[in-house]
């Protein structure tokens, strides 16, 4: 190899303390060890095997008789190759309310509408209500406040049928689902009960789309929950109008063209 | 009379009162004239009945429900349980509730509404039954003195207040003893996610819950004796904390104080705005359990922090205050004293706001000059946790500080994982040094804070002071008050019309013949 790994097209990386290349990283952790020197010698031993060579215990207290909290800096000798990351990448042009609004007449000629709320157990509606609340999130106003798009909330604790009664009777063209809970992975139990149950009550090309969102979803995993989109976290409501008015224009362009 | 720290007129304050207290009449007098199926079970519960059947649902459920239905087309749930119930008792048909409540549900009694004489003795069976379980949670109370007295009470205020929330009472015990020896004067024990929806209360020692561990009287009893050995430990006397909300309210309450729990989180409105439960539902449930709790010496908790978790903390500060007042108003005509009233807030302006730190200690001494005698709750930051454990470790401090400063009763411990996972043992561990770091650096430096009386803090308090007797006058000029604006949408930016929410069928306006031993006893006092 000629040139160095780590400015080869700047792909390959190491972790940057304060020079490039020092592959410094700072972790912390408890052991389930009375504080002693061999505790501080145990931490040591684990961060070697997490690769971190050298490692410095800079710092161990003891929490209650039985547990050591550690910091633990050291220097990683991995690379990491940019060019071989997987993620889910935006896929559909941003628009802004004012755009959202007028493709949505012109694709559809009424407006779209989105059902949304939190299913199962989990009562946290931070997430939808910053998406669907005409307050918003991150200064983008919710999807309430485009004049083109009806929105019917839910809120907390939805059951799955509840869920598809409604989208049937409101006739959505999508249906939003907040997940925050992820104890036991419910966000992912519930995600998959609620995209059966909808594949059940619609037929294929009925069906309303099927997003959810939340703090722990994996982007990536679209096909194995059974939904159209998943949105992480920090998705701002401009972006799921957006991805929403994509969806329906493909949709509108395949049924012209069938 | 010395005006304080932020010079408010009292005769604003009184006004704001005074508002509070026209707002309020007409939901009192509302819950007045209903009864709700909680309420009935509830008085069943004092009444001494408990357990469950084979499917687990409980025996007041099983009980009250054939009473209804038996009284169906004589009006239902609007005479109460209490005539029906114990006419039986005394006619025979079984020899105690138990026995009663397995015998009606496999269909073997035919309950009916006691007249003349049969209703007269119903009643004073009924009074004398129900009251024995209100002497009960007398005696509790006069227990949690005398502990206080022996094991010494906490050693400073803010009382420390952490939560605990596994799922299973069996991991929560030694987690809740491990926070009271860090330093935790006050253990909550968060509840299942599901639990305010349903409409009975679980039975038996659980070790299943989402985010959560469910309440039930055998959780309550575990802990309470876990806390009382911990207690002994450490030569203070350590609190324990449930949830009186959701559609069981009054249930929880009464087994609240029949099992010595010393907090419930209770507030008027929660279940209206962030559960869409039934207005009215909720308000006479309410009143019922503030009933309660006000007998058994438990200090309420009120849930205004959660406003500020969907409005903006700035824009939405008079939301909290008016709640708050309305909460004060509501408690107090319940038999609630000052010393009872922990009324909520919380920390969470955007910190990229200007100057958002001054403007967090104007809203907390706002409610600290308000409410002198009320130990208010003190709610760590959460909304504007990033996942950036660092700088949520700083919010976390600057929390702290501005509950030192402004005099908090009851300081929530803030984490500085919040929205990353379930606080970790280090976490707690870290959490805690912030806390003590601050306050003992801090020391009695709210003696020595006097903000200037024409400066930001005190002008942005008497702002929102202002705003909100606005807002409460904004709510008299509803047709229907109070009801009206929650239909709206004026608190928490939720819209709940009263004819709305779940639970609604489980509400009966009183007949003339209504009798209730338990109301009776708790309104004699």
């Amino acid at each position: 190899m000629s040139a160095t790994p780590d400015s080869a097209d700047g792909r390959l990386v190491r972790p940057y303390g304060d020079t490039t290349g020092d592959g410094m990283v700072q972790v912390s952790f408890t052991l389930p060890l009375p504080h002693s020197k061999t505790a501080e010698g145990a931490a040591a031993q684990l961060a070697a095997k997490m690769g971190l060579e050298p490692a410095l215990v800079v710092h161990a207290k003891p929490m209650g008789p039985d547990f050591t909290f550690f910091v633990v800096y050291g220097r990683v000798h991995h690379l990491v190759d940019t060019s071989k990351v997987r993620v889910v990448e935006r896929d559909y042009p941003l628009l802004t309310p004012p755009e959202v609004n007028t493709a949505v007449r012109r694709l559809l000629r009424r407006r779209l509408v989105v059902v949304g709320g939190c299913i199962g157990t989990d009562a946290h509606t931070v997430g939808i209500d910053a998406i669907l609340n005409i307050k918003g999130f991150a200064g983008e106003k919710g999807l309430e406040y485009y004049r083109e798009l009806k929105v019917v909330n839910l809120g907390a604790q939805v059951s799955v049928p509840q869920l598809v009664e409604r989208a049937r009777a409101e006739k959505a063209d999508a249906v939003l689902v907040s997940q925050v809970v992820t104890q036991r992975d419910a966000h992912l139990l519930n995600t998959r009960e609620m995209a059966a149950a909808f594949r059940e009550a619609y037929p294929s090309d009925r069906r309303p789309l099927l997003v959810v969102g939340g703090p722990r979803f994996d982007e990536s995993l679209v096909a194995e929950l059974g939904v159209d989109r998943i949105f992480g976290r920090g998705t701002t409501p401009g972006e799921v109008a957006s991805y929403l008015v994509d969806s329906v224009r493909k949709q509108v362009e395949a049924r012209r063209s069938a | 009379m010395s005006r304080g720290k932020l010079d408010l007129d009292p005769a604003t304050v009184r006004r704001a009162r005074s508002l509070a207290r026209k707002a309020g009449q007409p939901i009192v007098e509302m819950a007045q004239q209903h009864t709700t199926v909680a309420v009935e079970r509830a008085t069943l519960r004092l009444g001494g009945l408990g357990g469950a059947d084979q499917e687990g649902t409980p025996w007041v459920n099983r009980l009250l429900d054939v009473v209804r239905a038996d009284l169906a087309a004589d009006g239902g749930l609007e005479h109460g349980v209490a005539l029906p119930v114990w006419d039986a008792l005394l006619r025979g048909e079984a020899e105690d509730l138990a026995t009663l409540a397995q015998r009606a549900s496999a269909g073997s009694v035919r309950f009916r509404l006691p007249e003349g004489r049969d209703a007269t003795r119903a009643r004073s069976a009924s009074r004398k039954q129900v009251g024995q379980g209100i002497r009960r949670i007398d005696s509790r109370r006069r227990e949690r003195d005398r502990l206080i007295k022996r094991f010494g009470d906490a050693p400073r205020t803010p009382w420390i207040y952490l939560i605990v929330a596994t799922g299973d009472i069996y991991e929560d015990i030694p987690q809740a003893q491990q926070a009271a020896r860090e330093g935790a004067d006050v253990i909550a024990v968060i509840r299942s996610t599901g639990q305010s929806l349903l409409d009975y209360v679980p039975e038996g020692a659980t070790r299943e819950g989402f985010a959560g561990t469910y309440a039930t009287q055998e959780n309550f009893r575990l802990m309470r004796a876990a806390l009382d050995e911990s207690s002994k430990e450490l030569g203070r006397y350590v609190r324990l904390t449930n949830y009186a909300s959701g559609l069981c309210m009054p249930e929880i309450a009464a087994l609240a104080g029949l099992e010595r729990l010393d907090m419930m989180l209770n507030d008027s409105m929660y279940g209206i705005l962030f559960r869409d439960i039934n207005p009215v539902r909720t308000f006479v449930d309410q009143r019922f359990s503030r009933q309660v709790h006000a007998r058994a010496g438990i200090i309420i908790n009120t849930g205004e922090d959660n406003y500020l978790t969907t409005a903006d903390a700035v824009e939405a500060a008079h939301t909290v205050t008016t709640s708050q007042l309305l909460n004060e108003y509501f408690a107090k005509e319940a038999g609630l004293e000052d010393w009872q009233l922990g009324l909520g807030h919380a920390f969470e302006i955007d910190p990229d706001v200007p100057d958002s730190f001054r403007l967090e200690l104007a809203h907390a001494l706002l409610a600290r000059e308000l409410f002198p005698e009320a130990p208010l709750k003190w709610m760590p930051p959460t909304r504007h946790m990033t996942g950036d454990i660092f700088r949520g470790y700083l919010l976390d401090g600057f929390f702290n500080l501005a509950g030192a400063l402004t005099g908090q009763g009851i300081l929530l411990v803030g984490m500085m994982t919040e929205a990353v996972v379930t606080p970790w043992l280090s976490d707690r561990d870290l959490a805690l040094q912030n806390v003590r770091y601050v306050l003992e650096s801090a020391g009695s430096l709210h003696e020595d804070f006097h903000p200037a009386p024409d400066g930001l803090i005190a002008t942005r308090a008497r702002q929102v002071l202002g705003e909100t007797l606005e807002l409460l006058e904004r709510i008299i000029d509803h047709e229907h008050g109070l009801l009206d604006a929650i239909a709206d949408g004026t608190f928490g930016l939720m819209r709940r019309p009263s004819d709305g929410g779940r639970g609604l069928d489980g509400v009966a306006r009183k007949s003339a013949a209504y009798y209730n031993p338990a109301t009776e006893l708790l309104e004699e006092k």
